[in-house]
């Protein structure tokens, strides 16, 4: 079984750039990527994508199908009514490289600036002990595949670049919940999280959540947990008080 | 002259998966000055992909294991054709290496008692491998990744080294592009490391990506160094077979290890069918004991479904060839008639989700079906155990991209344990080598002029070939023809294809301009991808044998007095062609053959 | 590195690619949440007119917006001035909980403030600093109201329960009590599925297992979680809950329908 689908993919670079359409054989079971590679192999030979797994693991082929972000290998064209015509353009929030492929740099320059995991002690044996239930929501965290997606549909950047150099996105109140949550961290990284990485811009419309391909509950148990976390430390002043006096023991 | 950046290094590392970063972190803490490079973006590397887990003897689960059951279990499952001094430093810092990922902000799964949960798997007498549900790969990648970006090493990405340079017999750096711009980069360096991974891409049917193109393979064969046992490759007995597009993407053993059984068309356990002499004492024969084991190791022996990659392969292959396949050519494996939904959807998140997505099977409810793919190559440059250098001045190399380790079958699991131990190996023998040159390596003008011109002469080609059509042939061709079964008639087929397909690169041409051109990328890889699938049909044609991964229906047991003594050795001659040769196995000492008289 | 293009992708106010029908969410917010705070706006002033009585004289049959009682205890004559009501206590509690409830938040960022109206969809406004700066940034207080709110899920509960005690008649059962009770537990699911509760309870916590006492908060901070996955079906059904009870007591206050009970009363 083999339909045709009508593709639109934008094609462009740094200077130009505009809409081309295709047409293109799809078969049984295929995803957008599939589609993409095909028009590669038969119609645009240097159409430029980005991929690595086609299997959702490595986050790399992150692009606006219709209009929605998600991954372009775990797409399938049965979505889609047959004859529909499907758009396919790179994500909106990084500077454009060329078609589909985009510079996302602005996220590892990210990671940089957040603190390294920083263990206390280990038990006399030399190695550690946590409990499953300690790590869990940790683990939620770590499935992310930094396909930056979230990134790139947060309205905070996505609509407002000259907010990059102060919020550091979802993706990284992942990363910072996850680390705040660690039982063996001894890091504070909440002055980062409330200063320069700006999670107070976060107005938790979700959308980050909306479009995670691993399904992370992002806002609700990574970014309010730290914006709620931020709060005790400096939006209550009752438990401050209680600081106070309680650490004079 | 070209224009060109150039960069100066004390070490470079080439390929940023498990292997290249804990090399590079290594290589950083010695204090050597490192770059590391890599095709794709941090942290996308095939390494990302692993699912079930790293081997390593912690003893956590069963207090019996120790290196050196792990040792005899990796010895054995490679079919004795390991390099054993690899296998046991392997089995012996499996268990640091882990503990140090841990340390480096790693969360793997935990027993009641809160350390690190190990579970079973093909080959390991006990539950050995480390793991976070089924992404195990991404906890290794990721948190080698974060700990390395507060090391200080230069990390260039979406960067391709296409050739080593030398000087004198010596490797002294390497000339690479930019895919984003297409601009070439000279890196002048005292030591490289070679962490390329694998060569799946020379194969249609592959759990492996595009970036396995054998970069790492060709590299060091152009440079001069030697590789072994290319022959053996591993068919994973587990891959996707349906939907057509999703073929070859891989099943972890995770299901098999946590209960998973494949069935044939008549809905029968097929493998008590397949157990060989070789693992007859130590695996069950009856369903009850098979089911047993599960629970209690101490008086059950492990079921069939978890024998070494190789026999189950060859089994599904099998049935499949006799007709009691299932409607899309695979096997059954099914789990929703062994465990509950909830422990399925807990211990393999990724495989739920990947066959609810792209096949529309719910694995809690049906069985998947499944078949043997490309996976791993166990060949690749020969390396020295203690310091992974290559038999190349310089160069060192870790990973999948390096041979010895895995014998002729490699064991689940034990390629991430792989990684980190001759990664820091590599990064240590790298740092102290660069650390011991005077003077840094002399840039050759003439050397690097060549190369630019050999680069980007895809484009000057008017009426050439387009890449896409010599690589699918490529890989239909070794698919076929040095797949799971081969036979003398069809690899020398195979070599005359390659030959023929190597004469139709040279006339490769692209199109458009050197900017973020996949054409142009994949012309360059072609080179590598032609090299490799040379030297396997090669050597699979000069062993004649079976022996793990590397099976021939025209000599179908092993011969462990001849061909069970000696690698199988590809290098090029003066003149640029390829050689073939064998050399003798190390010899393993007194004490450790002794645990092998059992 | 590169430089941004005028790709197709535009930017601006409703700038989008999406081609499904992305509006009819915001737009369903929109209406419901105006058509039910507008609502309870005007019951909170509603003493007059044909459904004037929030309360039937004599019981505790009494509209949940009222609840609880105290302010007219201490003021009886807040006939006076219209602009002063008995439900003033709403503004304390209640009305605060959910005007900083991270569930409403959401949807009223996006349906009034259009910010963004949905995901990948151009938002409102040139400038953007969200809940960093002032006024937003008072959204810090949600914990302070929801101690408060906490406050109001019992004396909603005594409040439901009283009603089911008639002066003079004794106990019995009717259907406007029975409404009451849901309108109890709905309010009380609401609260207790508060983002804010959950990091209260066990959120705040990096190690569950440690002692004794952060064993328990586990388990607690688990039902929470649970309940918190739902906290918007909870913030919608608790606010469908009140209106509808409102207009039912009004109704039966103002004698233009009988509540089926088994007192003779009313
Ligand atoms: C689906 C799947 C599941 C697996 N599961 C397991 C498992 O559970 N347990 C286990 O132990 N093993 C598993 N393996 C095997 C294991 O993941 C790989 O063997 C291992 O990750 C290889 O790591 P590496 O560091 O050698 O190379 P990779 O992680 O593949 O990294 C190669 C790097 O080299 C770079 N590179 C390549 N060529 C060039 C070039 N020319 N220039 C610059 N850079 C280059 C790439 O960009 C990449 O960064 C699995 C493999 C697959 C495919
Ligand atoms: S919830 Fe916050 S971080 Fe997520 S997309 Fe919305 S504004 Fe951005
Ligand atoms: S949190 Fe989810 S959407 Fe964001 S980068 Fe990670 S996987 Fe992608
Ligand atoms: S290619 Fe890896 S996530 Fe799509």
């Amino acid at each position: 079984m083999s339909e045709t689908a009508k593709m639109r993919v934008f094609r462009g670079d740094t200077e130009s750039g505009d809409w081309q359409d295709y047409e293109v054989e799809v078969e049984e079971g295929q995803v957008v990527l599939d589609v993409i590679h095909r028009i590669q192999a038969t119609q645009a030979p240097d159409l430029a994508v980005r991929w690595n797994c086609k299997a959702g693991k490595c986050g790399s082929c992150s692009a606006e199908i219709n209009g929605e972000p998600r991954l372009m290998c775990m797409t399938r064209m049965n979505l889609f009514e047959v004859g529909e015509q499907i758009t396919v353009a790179p994500m909106k929030t990084w500077p454009l490289i060329r078609d589909l492929v985009t510079d996302v740099s602005f996220n590892y320059e990210v990671a940089k600036t957040i603190p390294a995991f920083k263990p206390r002690e280990p038990e006399a044996d030399g190695t550690y002990r946590m409990m499953q239930e300690d790590v869990e929501r940790g683990q939620e965290f770590r499935k992310c595949i930094e396909c930056f997606l979230c990134q790139n549909v947060c309205h905070v950047i996505r609509d407002h670049p000259e907010n990059k150099p102060e919020f550091a996105g979802p993706r990284f109140f992942v990363r910072l919940a996850e680390l705040e949550m660690h039982p063996l961290d001894t890091e504070d990284r909440l002055e980062l999280a409330r200063k320069d990485a700006g999670v107070g811009y976060c107005n938790i419309t979700k959308c980050c959540t909306e479009v995670c391909p691993e399904e992370i509950h992002i806002t609700d148990n990574a970014i309010i947990p730290l914006k709620e976390r931020v709060a005790d430390r400096y939006f209550d002043p009752i438990r401050w008080l209680g600081s106070k006096i309680f650490s004079r023991r | 002259m070209v224009d060109y950046e150039r960069h100066d290094y004390d070490v470079i590392v080439i390929g940023a998966g498990g292997a290249g970063l804990r090399a590079a972190i290594e290589a950083s803490a010695q204090g050597a000055r490192t770059a590391l490079i890599c095709k794709s973006l941090l942290g996308k590397a095939h390494t990302v992909m692993a699912e079930g887990g790293i081997a390593a003897a912690l003893g956590n689960v069963w207090p019996q294991d120790n290196w050196e059951v792990h040792f005899r279990d990796t010895m054995r499952g490679g079919k004795m054709l390991n390099n054993w001094r690899m296998a046991q430093l392997h089995a012996q810092e499996a268990p640091d290496r882990v503990r140090e990922l841990e340390e480096w902000g790693a969360l793997f799964d935990r027993t009641g008692d809160g350390r690190i949960l190990q579970r079973d798997f093909g080959g390991h007498r006990y539950a050995r491998l480390a793991h976070v549900g089924d992404r195990t790969g991404l906890e290794l990648i990721r948190t080698l990744q974060q700990h390395a970006v507060h090391n200080g090493i230069d990390v260039f990405m979406e960067c391709t080294v296409s050739r080593l340079l030398k000087d004198g017999n010596r490797v002294s750096g390497a000339v690479a592009y930019w895919r984003e711009s297409g601009n070439l980069l000279v890196f002048n360096a005292k030591s490289v490391v070679l962490a390329t991974g694998g060569i799946g891409k020379a194969f249609a049917v592959t759990s492996n990506s595009w970036e396995y193109t054998g970069d790492g393979h060709a590299l060091a064969y152009w440079a001069g160094a030697e590789l072994i046992d290319m022959e053996c490759v591993q068919f994973h007995p587990t891959g996707m077979v349906w939907p057509p597009s999703v073929r070859g993407i891989l099943v972890t053993e995770g299901v098999r290890g946590d209960g998973g059984t494949l069935r044939n068309s008549d809905d029968k356990r097929f493998m008590f069918d397949y157990i060989p002499d070789f693992f007859r004492a130590e695996t069950a024969d009856t369903i009850e004991e098979a089911d047993g084991w599960y629970e209690d190791k101490e008086n059950n022996r492990r079921t069939p479904d978890l024998l070494p990659r190789d026999e189950v392969a060859r089994a599904i292959n099998a049935e499949v060839k006799a007709g009691r396949g299932s409607p899309h050519g695979g096997v059954f494996l099914d789990i929703a008639s062994r465990r509950s939904t909830d422990y399925i959807r807990r211990r393999l998140p990724s495989m739920y989700h990947q066959f609810k997505q792209l096949a529309d099977v719910d694995i809690t409810a049906q069985p998947m079906e499944v078949g043997p793919t490309m996976h791993y190559i166990m060949g690749g440059i020969r390396v020295e155990a203690d310091t992974a250098a290559t038999t190349v001045p310089g160069l060192f190399a870790a990973g999948e991209c390096a041979g010895g380790m895995h014998g002729a079958n490699r064991l689940g699991g034990n390629s991430l344990s792989d990684l980190v131990v001759f990664g820091r190996r590599a990064g240590l023998g790298a740092a102290q080598d660069a650390a011991a040159q005077v003077t840094g390596p002399e840039a050759d003008d003439a050397q690097v002029e060549e190369i630019f011109a050999e680069m980007r002469a895809p484009f000057g080609r008017e009426d050439g070939e387009g890449p896409y059509d010599i690589q699918r042939d490529l890989q239909e061709t070794m698919n076929s023809l040095v797949g799971i079964i081969r036979t003398e008639h069809e690899l020398l087929q195979a070599r005359e294809q390659i030959d023929a397909l190597k004469q139709r690169a040279t006339n490769v041409s692209v199109y458009g301009h050197q900017q973020y051109n996949p054409g142009w990328h994949l012309a360059m890889d072609l080179q590598a991808l032609l090299t490799v699938s040379e030297a396997t049909a090669r050597a699979a044609n000069i062993r004649e044998e079976s022996r793990g991964g590397h099976t021939r229906d025209d000599y179908p047991g092993p011969n462990d007095t001849d061909w069970g003594t000696r690698n199988v050795v590809i290098s090029q001659g003066v003149d640029g062609a390829m050689e073939v040769s064998t050399s003798p196995l190390p010899e393993m000492p007194a004490e450790l053959k002794e645990l092998f008289e059992e | 590195m590169a430089q941004a293009v005028a790709s197709p992708l535009q930017s601006g106010f409703l700038a989008t690619l999406r081609q499904d029908r992305w509006w009819v969410e915001p737009a369903l917010v929109f209406g419901s949440l105006s058509l039910f705070f507008g609502w309870l706006t005007i019951s909170i002033f509603m003493d007059f007119g044909p459904i004037g009585h929030y309360k039937v004289e004599g019981t505790h049959f009494l509209t949940p917006v009222y609840e609880p009682t105290w302010l007219s205890a201490i003021n009886a004559d807040w006939e006076g001035a219209w602009y002063l009501s008995p439900a003033f206590i709403v503004l304390v509690g209640p009305v605060p909980f959910r005007a900083t409830c991270y569930y409403y938040r959401r949807a009223y960022y996006r349906s009034y403030f259009l910010s963004p109206p949905a995901c990948a969809v151009g938002d409102l406004g040139k400038s953007y600093k969200g809940e960093s700066a002032f006024p937003l940034i008072m959204q810090n207080v949600h914990r302070y109201i929801m101690y408060v709110a906490l406050v109001f899920v019992p004396l909603l509960w005594i409040g439901a329960i009283r009603s089911f005690h008639v002066p003079g008649e004794g106990w019995g059962f009717g259907v406007g009590s029975a409404l009451l009770i849901l309108n109890a537990f709905l309010l009380m699911m609401y609260t207790f599925s508060c983002h804010s509760l959950r990091h209260f309870i066990g959120g705040g916590l990096n190690c569950f297992s440690c002692t004794a006492f952060t064993r328990a908060r586990k388990r607690v901070w688990d039902y929470v979680s649970i309940w918190n996955e739902s906290h918007r079906f909870w913030a919608w059904s608790s606010l469908l809950g009140i209106v509808l009870v409102d207009v039912y007591i009004r109704l039966v206050a103002n004698e233009h329908i009988t509540d089926p009970n088994t007192w003779s009363h009313f």
